[in-house]
């Protein structure tokens, strides 16, 4: 199963690879992960996406919760929450390709963010499969570069991660 | 008050109380030697190896009830001392290990000395800061010494870089501390622990099983108290030995890999299973499949959650303190007037007496070659059973724990996790300096022994009277007893050749070295180490039957009641 971790980590020097050896060390898979400060500037917000089996999730959550720069974790997976990814993809758009380059972003609610005489760059935000329905809608040979951030993610109504 | 990095150092280290600390002296850390140079409250002890300063402060933390220190510099200092920290990890001991580091400037240029201390240690410490500003010193290592010592403990590493430890500011030594992202749970969840008591009521077959949680917490009243209220059978891991009497009946010995049939055919058949401070190791439930074959309840108190289903379900968590949650349980027993059934419990004690008689660690031996399960059995009758035992790795470690009956907490010192060989020698001098009265044995093989015997030196220096008693076989006797039944009797590189003549070797470090041959000599030789000589170190070099096996044991991959005993082979 996909889970996403939310994760409250004091921001000092090496926190991230704490978290991203801690990953390793124990063999666990990391899809994304993305990482920053939040409103508070002596905390850092990350996410990680995760696959495996319920028992591995627990691990991995209690395996976090061990690590002294941690304050908060929680798999935002479990209850309703919202998730979002942003992707910038640069896309040769010259010809006939230019009209329904522009269209099909229109459609994905995508927005050209830097054009040139012959190609795109389109912001694209939304979930992970939405990004990739993106990818797939549009000619594979157009597709000059791509970046995504990784998913963040965030509880919905009261469910709220702060210290 | 301004001051000095170094001094601030040194400062800390009073402040907690610190009499010793073991380590190496180099370039980074010149200027906090400068400083223990021009006091007397903390005595160093300089040893020939950062591991060995690691191993002695780790033995240090484990003995007693304070906590090991050890001081290396940059660089190879650190990268000696890993094995060290890593052995101190594993085994979930507290320890504060203090680090030169290269300037802060020079850091990242590849300086001379320089290593990624805090990248090279983050997988094998609790916790590692590298202190960037003079200001954070003191703070840090009040920290390091909260970290260490709380929760589930563990080493606590402080990287200084050189530059810090000359800079200047205002001192200030916190008196307490607290972490907003750091608050270890002590208190047990009520109604896990009444789901527990019900559980332990109501059981027919049951077992406690008690690991190193029950030492390092000092738990061991506790948990004698709540096992004779019960009248339960007890098993302990090689971590958790000494944490019940072994002299008493309601001990079944060590279970595991090489633990004894009757408390491995009771873990393996119980029906209500209380595990406390014990994390269900590979060495010791055996493969786990095998093990869920038996439907059971299982109970684990442990203070570190991430112990708790890690390998096994669990029925009823209690994530606490060891300690705390045993009066709980205790006190709701008390409460309840409930008593676990007579009957089941007469019958299931008549079955456990039944493997008992199997008699799983007799051996037998003649009057020519020297049974290495007899030295230690000796050892336990001359020492009263109240010496303080360290050990190496390998089958001698497990003779050790098979045959010296420890009724006493943190007088059983070993490598139990990581299981690092030459952990015994240095072991025995950290013991010595945190009980300077105590009897001291360190039981080896003459594999391990030489995989830290520089140590001899720092015996030598501080009047070290520790018996070493080295049970040479010849072999890397653990490789090639799984050589000789999992590898077609194959042994490679396991025979240690050209090995050194022992007794010149410990006369030439300024000890007393002593060979025993025949089993006539071994009781003899013991008393002449441990009364002639008490107060010298002396090295017994017993030459041991080559062809010895440890057993009971449980193959890798087995199931627990898959043994195979003496016996059937």
């Amino acid at each position: 199963m996909r889970h996403i971790i939310s994760i409250l980590i004091e921001n000092e020097a090496g926190a991230l690879s704490r978290v991203s050896g801690l990953f390793s060390a124990r063999g666990y898979n990391i899809d994304s992960l993305t990482v920053a400060p939040t409103e508070d500037p002596s905390l850092s917000r990350m996410t990680v996406v995760s696959i495996g089996s319920d028992d591995i999730i627990e691990q991995i959550t209690k395996q976090l919760n061990k690590l002294i720069d941690i304050v908060k974790v929680v798999d935002l997976s479990e209850a309703a929450h919202v998730e979002r990814e942003l992707m910038l993809v640069k896309v040769r758009a010259t010809g006939k390709d230019r009209e329904e380059m522009k269209r099909v972003a229109d459609i994905f609610r995508g927005r050209i963010i830097d054009v040139t005489e012959s190609s795109y760059v389109i912001e694209l935000t939304g979930n992970t499969s939405k990004l990739d329905s993106f990818l797939k809608a549009i000619d594979a040979s157009l597709i000059l570069e791509t970046v995504r951030t990784g998913v963040c993610g965030i509880g919905r109504g009261d469910r709220i991660l702060k210290v | 008050m301004q001051l000095t990095g170094a001094e601030i150092v040194i400062r800390c280290l009073q402040e907690e109380k610190v009499e010793h600390v073991f380590g190496y002296p180099g370039g980074s850390v010149l200027f906090i030697y400068d400083e223990l140079f021009k006091q007397d409250q903390i005595k160093h002890i300089l040893v020939r190896h950062e591991q060995a300063a690691v191993h002695a402060a780790d033995a240090y933390s484990r003995s007693s009830d304070r906590i090991g220190v050890c001081m290396v510099t940059s660089g190879p200092g650190v990268t000696n001392a890993v094995t060290g920290i890593a052995t101190a990890h594993m085994d979930s001991v507290p320890l504060v290990v203090i680090t030169g580091q290269v300037p802060t400037a020079y850091i990242g240029q590849d300086a001379f000395q320089e290593a990624d201390t805090v990248g090279i240690t983050r997988p094998c410490v609790k916790h590692n800061f590298l202190v960037k500003d003079v200001k954070d010193l003191a703070v840090t290592l009040k920290k390091a010494f909260y970290l260490a010592r709380t929760g589930r403990p563990g080493p606590v590493l402080v990287d200084v870089p050189k530059d810090i430890t000359v800079q200047r500011c205002e001192y200030h030594y916190p008196k307490s501390i607290s972490m907003r992202s750091y608050n270890p749970v002590v208190k047990g969840h009520a109604g896990q622990i009444k789901k527990a008591v019900q559980l332990l009521l109501d059981a027919r077959r049951p077992i406690i099983y008690a690991g190193g949680g029950v030492i390092l917490s000092d738990a061991a009243e506790k948990l004698t108290k709540l096992t004779r209220m019960l009248g339960f059978p007890i098993t302990q891991t090689l971590m958790g030995l000494g944490g019940y009497p072994a002299t008493d009946r309601q001990f079944l010995g060590m279970l595991g890999m090489h633990g004894t049939y009757e408390a491995n055919m009771a873990m393996q058949e119980c029906d209500v299973l209380l595990a406390i401070g014990a994390r269900f190791d590979d060495r010791v439930i055996g493969n786990p499949t095998h093990f869920a074959r038996v439907a059971r309840k299982i109970i684990h108190v442990d203070i570190d959650p991430s112990s708790i289903s890690k390998r096994v379900r669990v029925d009823v968590p209690i994530v606490g303190n060891v300690p705390d949650v045993l009066d709980e349980i205790v006190k709701q027993i008390e409460a309840s007037a409930g008593k676990p059934d007579a009957k089941h419990l007469a019958a299931w004690w008549q079955q456990i007496e039944e493997w008992r008689s199997r008699d799983c660690l007799k051996y037998k031996m003649g009057d020519a070659l020297i049974m290495p399960q007899y030295v230690v059995e000796k050892l336990y009758e001359i020492t009263g059973g109240d010496a303080f035992v360290t050990s190496d790795v390998g089958q001698h470690q497990m003779w050790a724990a098979q045959y010296y009956k420890f009724d006493k907490p943190r007088r059983w010192i070993n490598s139990g996790g990581l299981g690092t060989m030459g952990f015994g020698l240095p072991a025995a001098m950290g013991v010595r300096f945190a009980n300077p009265e105590a009897t001291v044995a360190c039981i080896t093989g003459e594999g391990s022994i030489q995989m830290n015997i520089q140590e001899l030196s720092t015996c030598r220096q501080f009047h070290l009277p520790v018996k070493i008693l080295c049970l040479n076989n010849g072999y890397l006797g653990m490789v090639r007893q799984w050589q000789q039944m999992f590898h077609g009797n194959r042994y490679a590189e396991s025979y240690v050749d050209a090995l050194p003549d022992f007794v010149k070797l410990a006369e030439a470090y300024g000890h007393v070295g002593i060979r025993v041959t025949r089993p006539a000599d071994v009781e003899p030789a013991l008393k002449e180490a441990f009364v002639k000589h008490k107060n010298e170190l002396v090295f017994l070099d017993f030459l041991t039957d080559k062809t010895a096996n440890v057993f009971p044991m449980v193959a890798a991959g087995k199931g627990l009641s898959e043994m195979i005993l003496a016996e059937e082979l």
